[in-house]
């Protein structure tokens, strides 16, 4: 029964032991052979985990698993099908820079066992159980960060390392806080004993509070926790960076909605830590995109840029009251925001990648002119970047949407007005890149086209960003059904 | 069939955009075709309007998304009235003659013809939307069309000019969507035909006044009003021609609309109270608009400042809270649309055959392009409100609407007239008449049917307008007449 339940991770998990252990044993006569079997283990285990988890669905298998440590309901399959979905198009995004390198297998198992991390944070509901999905995400993330094996990677690789652990070991301290107060490591049990805590034990959880969003603030990559992301998403390979900068923050999201409104939701301290979070997220917002204002380099302003969209999904974290509708409003914003960045984001990056390998440079000033050279990987990224500032009819508008409402209705009318002029200050620097494509005379009058995986994954990523924009009801009834499991 | 209207341009924009290369210039046939095609059944829901019945018509409603955890839906609903359908017809046939007076473009047309099409489906879907929230939307989709449009297509300082309307527009709009938020939380509805009738806005989370005052912002920066008005100079100066007709004929009055459709029929207390603010406000833009627009060198520039001055006008009669002023203010909107429009086109012909907009520089203009000059005395008597034309029609109107309630605001409305008669006559004098230089003799005349179609068609649409003004007006009068009951 719960090997059923574990399902989607299992296959992901045997997939990548499959792939180390097929690049060690198996003959292969040349580098492409070894490749192609790789990536097809890779994608196997990931359609055989989507697989899964639809099947999950339609059988309508909920509940616990593991006694407790795990559990299956529609907050993690959502995250399920994110990760997984992501993962593929990462993977996608990655075979032309695989092909320059010799640890293949070891990439994509590392990306599989990322993977099965962040499927686990999202579906567990015990510290120790989020303690080690964290670790076996965190780790793999930072070998993949130094893949490049050059000076900037490996430094950003290094920076990512130090700061990463002492975000664990702070992580790790508030939830020994939290332990050592009630005395298990579940969290409705935790839940049940903050509902009846004293004032005394408030303030101590209150401290367990604020260490535990420190820790997970470095994953959320929001201010002051932030320092790490314009350095490593310059230097980490430009896959791995869409892969951070969507992936790993929606994991760090889900594993924050989860202590924090199951665990330390039942009203004693919900107010305290809300305010935290809405104090954060309008400094978040504000930093991250005046930063993001003058960055040249296009990693180091999308860097920028998803620190104050982390900012702006706080706000629906800052929302959550301790009594519904807020609680539900506040967090089905933010799962659905969630939703439509992964894919917005993600093709961003992806007509970055395509874009970077034909010119070889990162810098904003080189892009000049791509959209006589290439118009229709031009068009991708000026639509994504369009989307991110929230102009409609795009994803990116209803995310903000939602959110901005649940602001309101929690009374938070100031936290909107921040958020909504800093969607204007964004204006800048996302339309800033998309006018430099189409009005300035490029370097080189050479015509070229993305590959035929980094042009599909563009094209899915746009489709679904209108999609969405025009017809946004299906998203939302998924982040709804997702967010009801918190009543 | 108003949403098959609707969303015409939008997907004529993207049959020109998946014309190939070579067959680039036959964009602009498809974007006329396209045009033409909405300018006719605008027309038919035109006479089709039935003129007694009250309340919206063509309406087209269909839930669109609904939210578990918030007490309202959204809908997908447009419909008409008698304020939008005269607005909706002015936005069709100014989107015709956009693309005729846009014949001879040369760089990527087939984008070019894209985005104007894009445009005038936002446009359309501003003024029909019945949601607040659709509404919205179709409001921000106008900001990148025009963003490209003029930064593309523009002259001048046009990357400066288009990022300055931008953001201007943004800022607004930012601040109109946290108001209509707490509006939606508020009333449990974001339904413009429900929220026209509820009694009272209870003061839920911040008070009634800060709603309001979110909401109007985007509007009054777009309509423009003084002090926020600089994005409008540089924009129509530096846009091209035919965005600049769009810019000046129909955008400025998506803020006229706005004001009476959102904040005077939705929060009438408030009205009520800010209505001798708004009277002020407009009075300085009446003023300010016509002292600089007598100081200008350019052209185009001293039209676009004449905008600023006759936008004040709408501003004017709708803080008069009553039929009268109501009406003439969007019967200002519809006839400044006209009158303006038809300048702009006449300073774009002058432009491309002189490439100087200097006054200074040109003289005698008539001797080589009579049939400009002709049609250039007909709009700017027109602008300064010569009766037995539509300007006057408007401006009188707004005038006795206003009188009752603000007479001395009014009497300042009035020396704007002044004014205006003194920049256009005066302007036209030294442009067309006077001596004739050497250096335009051999200019040529409008002579293309693309030219002479639209400016005979425009001020045919004026003279008519300015003789028999019912066509328009019980128009509109029906349509605020609701407005001005909820006032009071």
């Amino acid at each position: 029964m719960d090997i059923v339940r574990f399902g989607p991770e299992l296959c992901l998990l045997i997939a990548a032991g499959l792939i180390v252990v097929a690049d060690v044993t198996l003959p292969f006569k040349t580098a492409r052979e070894r490749r192609y079997v790789a990536l097809l283990l890779a994608l196997d285990g990931i359609v055989g985990s989507i697989a899964w988890s639809l099947a999950l669905v339609i059988a309508d298998e909920r509940g616990e698993a593991f006694e407790g440590l795990m559990v299956v309901d529609d907050f993690s399959l959502f995250f399920n099908f994110l990760f997984a979905g992501v993962a593929a198009v990462i993977i996608l995004a990655s075979v032309d820079m695989l092909e320059r390198s010799r640890f293949q297998s070891e990439y994509l198992a590392l990306v599989l066992a990322s993977t099965t991390g962040m499927m686990l944070m999202a579906s567990t509901v015990d510290l120790i159980a989020i303690f080690a999905a964290l670790e076996l995400q965190a780790i793999s993330f930072y070998v993949l960060v130094a893949f490049l094996k050059d000076g900037c990677s490996s430094e950003a690789a290094l920076k990512y390392l130090l700061l990463g652990a002492v975000s664990t070991a702070l992580t790790l301290y508030g939830m020994a806080y939290l332990f050592g107060l009630s005395g298990s490591t579940n969290l409705n049990e935790i839940a049940s004993f903050v509902a009846d805590a004293d004032s005394g034990t408030r303030s101590a959880l209150v401290l367990a509070a604020v260490f535990l969003a420190a820790g997970l603030g470095f994953k959320m990559a929001v201010v002051p926790f932030q320092m790490w992301v314009p350095d490593v998403y310059q230097g980490a390979p430009t896959p791995i960076t869409a892969y951070l900068s969507v992936a790993s923050k929606a994991a760090g999201f889900a594993v924050v909605m989860r202590i924090f409104v199951v665990a330390l939701g039942e009203g004693a301290i919900t107010s305290d830590w809300s305010n935290m979070f809405a104090a954060i997220a309008a400094i978040s917002m504000t930093v991250g995109n005046v930063a993001a204002l003058v960055q040249s380099d296009i990693k180091r302003m999308l860097g920028y840029s998803s620190i104050a969209q982390a900012g702006t999904f706080l706000i629906g974290l800052a929302a959550v009251a301790a009594e519904d509708p807020q609680l539900l409003l506040g967090t089905s914003a933010v799962v659905f925001f969630l939703g439509t960045y992964a894919f917005t984001n993600l093709g961003a990056f992806i007509a970055v990648i395509a874009i970077s390998n034909k010119i070889a440079s990162d810098q904003i000033a080189d892009y000049a002119g791509v959209a006589k050279r290439s118009p229709w990987l031009a068009g991708g990224l000026a639509v994504c970047l369009i989307s991110l500032t929230g102009i409609p009819p795009t994803a990116g508008f209803w995310g903000k949407f939602w959110v901005f409402n649940a602001a309101v209705q929690a009374d938070l009318v100031w936290l909107a007005l921040i958020g909504v002029l800093n969607s204007v200050i964004s204006v800048y620097y996302y339309v800033g890149v998309v006018l430099r494509m189409y009005t300035q005379e490029p370097a080189s009058e050479e015509a070229f086209a993305p590959s035929p995986y980094l042009g599909f994954a563009l094209a899915a990523a746009v489709v679904g960003l209108f999609a969405v924009g025009v017809y946004p009801e299906p998203l939302l009834d998924a982040s709804e059904s997702a967010a009801a499991v918190f009543a | 069939m108003l949403s098959l209207v609707i969303f015409l341009p939008v997907a004529g924009a993207v049959v020109v955009a998946l014309l190939p290369r070579e067959h680039e210039h036959r964009a602009k046939w498809v974007a006329a075709g396209v045009s033409a095609v909405v300018l006719a059944l605008v027309a038919f829901l035109f006479l089709d309007y039935d003129r007694d019945a009250a309340g919206f018509q063509f309406v087209d409603s269909a839930t669109w998304i609904e939210s578990d955890f918030s007490d309202f839906d959204l809908q997908f609903a447009v419909g008409l009235d008698g304020l939008s359908l005269p607005l909706v017809l002015l936005t069709a046939f100014l989107g015709l003659v956009a693309v005729l007076i846009s014949w001879r473009i040369e760089l990527r047309p087939k984008e070019y013809f894209a985005w104007l099409l894009v445009l005038e489906t936002s446009l359309l879907g501003v003024f029909s939307a019945l949601d607040f929230v659709l509404f919205f939307l179709f409001w921000e989709v106008e900001l990148v069309p025009m963003y490209f449009l003029i930064s593309v297509w523009g002259s001048g300082n046009r990357f400066y000019s288009a990022w300055k309307y931008v953001l201007y527009t943004f800022f607004g709009s930012a601040f109109m969507l946290v108001g209509i938020l707490t509006l939606g939380f508020t009333a449990e509805t974001f339904d413009i035909r429900e929220l026209a009738q509820i009694q009272e806005i209870r003061d839920a989370i911040i008070p009634a006044w800060a709603i309001f005052t979110l909401i109007i912002a985007a509007f009054l920066i777009k309509l423009p009003i003084v002090p926020f008005h600089t994005w409008l100079p540089d924009a129509h100066t530096d846009a091209p021609t035919a965005v600049s007709v769009i810019l000046a004929g129909v955008l400025l009055k998506m803020g006229g609309y706005g004001i009476l459709r959102m904040s005077l029929s939705i929060m009438p207390d408030v009205a009520r109270d800010a209505s001798i603010w708004l009277a002020i406000i407009a009075a300085v833009s009446i003023l300010y608009g016509a002292m600089m627009t007598l100081m200008q060198e350019d052209l185009k520039r001293l039209i676009a400042y004449s905008s600023v001055s006759h936008m004040g006008y709408v501003l004017l009669g709708a803080s008069a809270i009553g039929t009268v002023g109501l009406t003439g203010a969007s019967m200002q909107m519809l006839t400044h649309g006209l009158i303006t429009g038809m300048l702009f086109v006449l300073v774009g012909m002058v432009y491309d055959r002189a490439h100087t907009r200097n006054i200074s520089e040109l003289s005698g203009l008539a001797h080589s392009m009579p049939f400009i000059a002709a049609m250039m005395v007909v709009a700017g008597l027109a602008s300064l409100g010569l009766p037995s034309l539509a300007g006057f029609v408007s401006e009188v109107t707004v005038f006795l609407g206003t009188f009752e309630k603000h007479e001395a605001l009014t009497i300042a409305g009035v020396i704007g007239i002044v004014f205006a008669a003194g920049y256009i006559l005066w302007t036209i004098q030294r442009v067309f008449w006077g001596e004739a230089d050497p250096k335009w003799e051999s200019l040529p005349d409008a002579t293309a049917w693309w030219e002479r179609g639209p400016l005979l068609a425009m001020s045919l649409a004026i003279l008519a307008i300015g003789v028999y003004p019912a066509v328009m007006m019980d128009l509109f009068e029906s349509g605020v007449a609701p407005i001005a009951q909820r006032l009071g």
